[in-house]
């Protein structure tokens, strides 16, 4: 049993290494990429929801600003890709200091409000402001340049871009692991109790919405890259909905899951897609409807409960918990 | 100038519907409801099918959709909601997050994402002159009938027996439970008036605004501003900024066309730095 446990994680991430690696040969290499720039996304949305107990409903600001800040950059600067997708997650951690400063004074269903609105906010200036975003147009013709390297086919630019999502990937686990990810679940738990013990509950929570947004920009940005171009569908609100999907689908407060969750809702839009269905609302909404009524620790977190129910029966089984943000 | 105040009036009564059943529901049962612009959307794509298919006229579809609507929603009340009430109130918000999805691309497959048209009533096809300007029968008609509506939900909830049962469950539920009421027999019904409310706004959108899937989707978000600016769960505050926001956004696209979508998320920022709880809203409302 103990083996069993010391082993599991270092197991778990080399498959999830491999997995990673062997993806693009699997999956249509631009589809490779999608998952892979949606996982980190979902990982930066968790990060929030999972760890702080903050339901965000306005990433898509941060996720859409990014790939328009990065395309800007790539296309008027010439500089190669890595810089452009830095400064696009830049540009979103500067975007989310005055929209965390004024949300994260709000709590549950209020805080999802209004950074929804904020997002939206972010929606309207990209879509009035055409000289630079291009308007319902969007940014097109993105580069993809690195140093005179070729990389217009996705499947050697799922390699270029892979190490950009499994550094965002490594910095959250290390967040969560962090005596700084430690302070964010106890807000999470108790935000009473965290105050009196002397942390600046409000302080930390926006350090937590920052990161998060530098995440789901360094994402954003790669997307558009990969894509080519950044339009408005990024910044829209059901962008931000769609994360938080694949979180609930995969587990909320997983991580993995997160990743799971991405791969999950990505390849089922891709099958839709090219079996001529247009409206994946349908059928995602559908999915996910029943992952909130029946199934609310997720993917992930169904098969991690089963794997450790197995593991220790003899102990007493915790009650279990439902309150979005604990990780069940 | 005068007549851009009204044209905002005219929007306004669309937001402080909407905004006034969210914040029933809201108050009552402690749901967000997503779904509300979807119901909104249903609410004009059911009078124009009725006209459509069935040549069943605005004056009939105006009680007769938000009565099916309010029904559904009693139903989906039943079904769902009321499993997810005592959970984490986000596991309502994202299940009807999931519903609206559903529900706008259902109504997107049947009838594509075109608008699709539909008349005014005759009755109120010309203009009537108000005296300083003249301005079209049917905008005077949505803003006295919006204003009725908010008018009368204002009277039973603040003056009835039922308003007072409502009002006491919504802000003291184990009191009022205390006292013989039986809380839970409340909350059906007031999600379903909440359905229909946005059902009714829906009807009466069909005639001036483009009928199509997507017309909820776009509304949804900003009727969440409202909401927050008059403060979650305050039903004075949500009509009263449902109609202070469509005179914002009307004179802002009057003076600075530019902002006038944006000018709504800036004063809901504004009024968020200055009174967290919005501005009606109790401290407690935040949750």
């Amino acid at each position: 049993m103990i083996l069993s446990k010391l082993a599991g994680r270092p197991v778990l991430l080399a498959a999830g290494l491999v997995a990673a690696l062997a993806l693009p040969w699997f999956v249509y290499p631009p589809v490779a990429m999608d998952i892979a720039c949606w996982a980190l996304f979902a990982v930066a949305v968790d990060l929030l929801l999972g760890f702080t107990g903050l339901l965000s409903f306005g990433h898509a600001a941060f996720w859409g600003g990014s790939a328009y800040a990065t395309g800007l950059i790539a296309l008027h600067s010439g500089l190669p890709f890595p810089v452009a997708i830095l400064g696009g997650a830049a540009f979103a951690a500067l975007l989310a200091v005055p929209i965390g400063f004024l949300s994260v004074r709000l709590r549950g269903i209020y805080f999802a409000m209004v950074t929804l609105a904020f997002a939206q906010m972010v929606y309207f200036v990209a879509n009035q402001w055409r000289d630079v975003t291009g308007g319902e147009n969007g940014l097109q013709g993105i580069p993809r340049e690195l140093f005179g390297l070729d990389l217009s086919d996705p499947f050697y630019f799922y390699y270029a871009g892979l190490p950009f999502i499994l550094a965002g990937l490594f910095a959250a686990w290390r967040i969560v692991r962090s005596p700084f990810g430690c302070v964010l679940m106890s807000i999470r738990d108790n935000p009473a109790r965290a105050r009196a013990l002397g942390y600046s509950v409000d302080r930390f929570k926006l350090l937590a919405f920052v990161l998060s947004a530098a995440l789901s920009g360094l994402a954003g940005g790669l997307f558009a890259i990969g894509h080519g171009f950044a339009s408005l569908q990024g910044v829209y609100w059901t962008t931000s909905g769609e994360a938080v999907m694949m979180v609930v689908l995969g587990g909320i407060g997983t991580l993995w899951g997160g990743v799971v969750g991405a791969a999950l809702i990505v390849e089922l839009n891709d099958y839709l897609a090219t079996a001529g269905f247009q409206e994946t609302g349908i059928i995602t909404g559908g999915i996910f409807i029943l992952v909130v009524l029946l199934f609310r620790r997720g993917v992930w977190g169904t098969a991690r409960d089963l794997l450790a129910a197995r593991t220790a029966r003899r102990r007493p089984a915790e009650p279990a918990r439902e309150k979005a943000g604990t990780p069940a | 100038m005068l007549q851009q105040a009204f044209n905002g009036l005219v929007g306004g009564a669309f937001y402080a519907l909407l905004a006034l059943g969210l914040a029933v529901i809201f108050g009552m049962l402690g749901v967000v409801n997503f779904a509300h612009g979807a119901f909104y959307m249903l609410g004009a794509f059911g009078s124009y099918v009725l006209l459509d298919s069935f040549g069943v006229n605005f004056w009939i579809a105006l009680p007769l959709v938000p009565l099916v609507l309010g029904v559904t929603g009693v139903a989906v009340e039943r079904l769902f909601i009321r499993r997810l009430a005592p959970l984490d109130p986000l596991y309502n918000f994202l299940f009807t997050f999931g519903l609206a999805l559903i529900l706008q691309d259902l109504v997107k497959r049947q009838y594509g994402v075109q608008s699709q048209p539909y008349p005014r009533p005759s009755a109120l096809n010309g203009s009537i002159d108000l005296g300083l300007f003249t301005y079209p029968a049917y905008q005077v008609f949505v803003l006295a009938v919006s204003l009725v509506v908010c008018g009368a939900v204002w009277f039973v909830l603040a003056r009835t027996r039922v308003g007072m049962i409502v009002r006491a469950s919504t802000e003291r539920p184990e009191l009022t439970r205390a006292l013989g009421i039986d809380v839970a027999r409340w909350v059906t019904p007031v999600f379903g008036f909440g359905i229909a409310l946005a059902g009714f706004a829906g009807v009466l959108a069909a005639p001036m605004r483009a009928v199509n899937p997507l017309m909820g989707a776009d509304l949804i978000v900003t009727v969440f501003a409202v909401v927050v600016i008059g403060g979650l769960g305050s039903v004075f505050g949500s009509v009263a900024a449902g109609f202070a926001v469509g005179l914002v956004s009307a004179l802002g696209n009057y003076y600075v066309p530019s902002l006038s979508q944006t000018l709504v998320f800036i004063l809901m920022a504004a009024v968020l730095l200055w009174r967290p709880a919005g501005l009606f809203g109790r401290e407690e409302a935040t949750l």
